[in-house]
């Protein structure tokens, strides 16, 4: 391992091709930050992904606050785009999975988490900043376990003890002597992967993201010295589209976490077959 | 080898799946803070304006709706009056056209009693005239006769009463003659 372990940004070294120096390649090392206070070790410690969690959330209430504080019958610029963002989660997404009915009690959860985790997954691509908070396992853990409780909650409260059993397990008298199988691995599939899954796919598609940035980047640096030159004006087009593309990818994950979770309290409130 | 496993530790050391307790905290109470805002404050703010704005819209639709229902009735009034108007005036003109022949006809009558009692005058004039005429003639004749017969008689017939009762009796065979041979 040639690269510092420590090293944060691209250019923080000197090394370049052709100088001797192996390729700076980002890693795990990538995602760790030194505690801004305190120390890794202890109990208490603040680091840059959560001083970027804390400044994504008052951006996002900052925005709302701007447009949904004084709402208008007649909405202004700011208030028509929160309306339309607002306006897709609750009907294009709660509407059409939970039903209208019973969905409206989600609405504001299902808002928050959307523009939270689109607000998170943003940090990506702001300059400085530069690092999606949910490529941190703890962030997208910590959203997954809120839903995996009211979901299982709900389900419990909907169905009583043995209907939310048959519901996690997909209780269905048709499958004879395949039952026992069918009913292990649906209670494994739904109780214990589910929100696992529900967490590492948002963490797992930024942390991918954001290391593909971290070595086109890198790349763009370490290439720049004589004939790598060429090479580094390709990886650093590769960086634009990259770009262009977690931008595509944040949008769509933060919806495809949101969806989920709708889908699972759909699959909460509705009869077992 | 030992550079793998050591990279092995390493990596168990910093699992990236391993979340630390304090960045959890902070992630909860990022996104708690967040919730708590939206779904308190802001938006069941959205929401009152967009049910405002609803109920604004729907208004504006029920209006205009009042206003197409009244055109429509005041459009079927219009032309329940203008039909009405029209078989008024269908029945009007059928009026005066039976009054009008009616007229014709009563005219027609009132003509033909009239001339049928001219024609009457005018025969009752006819018979008085000839009546008179006739009486005149007699006289005239008798007497036209009497001074003839006198004048070939040579004699006066002074004697009035008897001399009428001679016309007479001549005039008496004149009108029997005449009723005999008609």
């Amino acid at each position: 391992m040639s690269a510092d372990p420590t090293q944060v940004l691209a250019f923080e070294t000197d090394c370049h091709i052709f100088d001797g120096c192996g390729f700076p390649a980002p890693g795990l090392h990538s995602f760790l930050f030194e505690p801004i206070i305190g120390h890794q070790d202890d109990a208490i410690y603040f680091n840059k992904t959560m001083l970027l969690a804390l400044l994504g959330s008052i951006i996002v209430i900052g925005f709302f606050w701007a447009a949904f504080r004084k709402p208008k019958v007649v909405p202004g610029k700011l208030q028509m785009v929160a309306e339309a963002g607002y306006d897709f989660i609750r009907r294009g997404i709660v509407y059409e999975t939970i039903g209208k009915k019973e969905g409206e009690k989600y609405v504001p959860l299902i808002v928050s988490l959307f523009f939270f985790i689109w607000m998170m997954n943003l940090w990506s691509i702001v300059p400085v900043a530069q690092f999606p908070v949910t490529a941190i396992i703890s962030y997208p853990a910590v959203l997954a376990a809120i839903v995996y409780i009211l979901w299982v909650s709900l389900t419990f409260k909907r169905h009583g003890f043995v209907g939310a059993f048959k519901n996690f397990t997909g209780y269905n008298k048709e499958l004879g002597p395949v039952l026992p199988l069918a009913m292990l691995i649906e209670f494994f599939s739904n109780l214990l992967v589910r929100p696992f899954t529900h967490a590492v796919r948002l963490f797992a598609n930024m942390f991918a993201g954001h290391t593909l940035l971290l070595l086109f980047t890198i790349a763009s640096w370490y290439l720049l010295n004589g004939i790598g030159i060429a090479y580094a004006g390709v990886s650093f087009i590769m960086v634009i589209v990259m770009t262009a593309f977690e931008l595509f990818v944040q949008a769509l994950q933060a919806y495809v976490f949101v969806l989920l979770t709708c889908t699972f309290i759909q699959g909460a409130l509705a009869e077992h077959h | 080898m030992s550079q793998l496993l050591i990279l092995a530790a390493e990596g168990e050391a910093e699992n990236p799946l391993i979340p630390p307790i304090p960045e959890l905290v902070i992630g909860l109470l990022a996104f708690v803070i967040v919730f708590g805002f939206l779904a308190k404050k802001l938006l069941p703010n959205i929401n009152k304006v967009l049910e405002e704005r609803r109920e604004a819209i729907e208004g504006g639709i029920e209006k205009a709706e009042a206003a197409q229902t009244e055109a429509q009735s005041v459009l079927e009034q219009y032309k329940a009056q203008l039909a009405e108007a029209r078989h008024e005036a269908a029945r009007l003109r059928q009026e005066a056209q039976e009054q009008g022949a009616a007229l014709i006809a009563e005219m027609r009558a009132e003509g033909q009693r009239q001339r049928e009692e001219i024609v009457a005058a005018g025969h009752a004039q006819l018979e008085a005239d000839r009546k008179a005429a006739a009486s005149a003639l007699r006289q005239d004749v008798g007497k036209l006769a009497t001074d003839l017969a006198g004048k070939l008689v040579g004699e006066s017939l002074e004697d009035h009463a008897r001399q009428s009762r001679v016309i007479d009796r001549f005039l008496d065979d004149l009108e029997e003659k005449a009723e005999a041979t008609r």
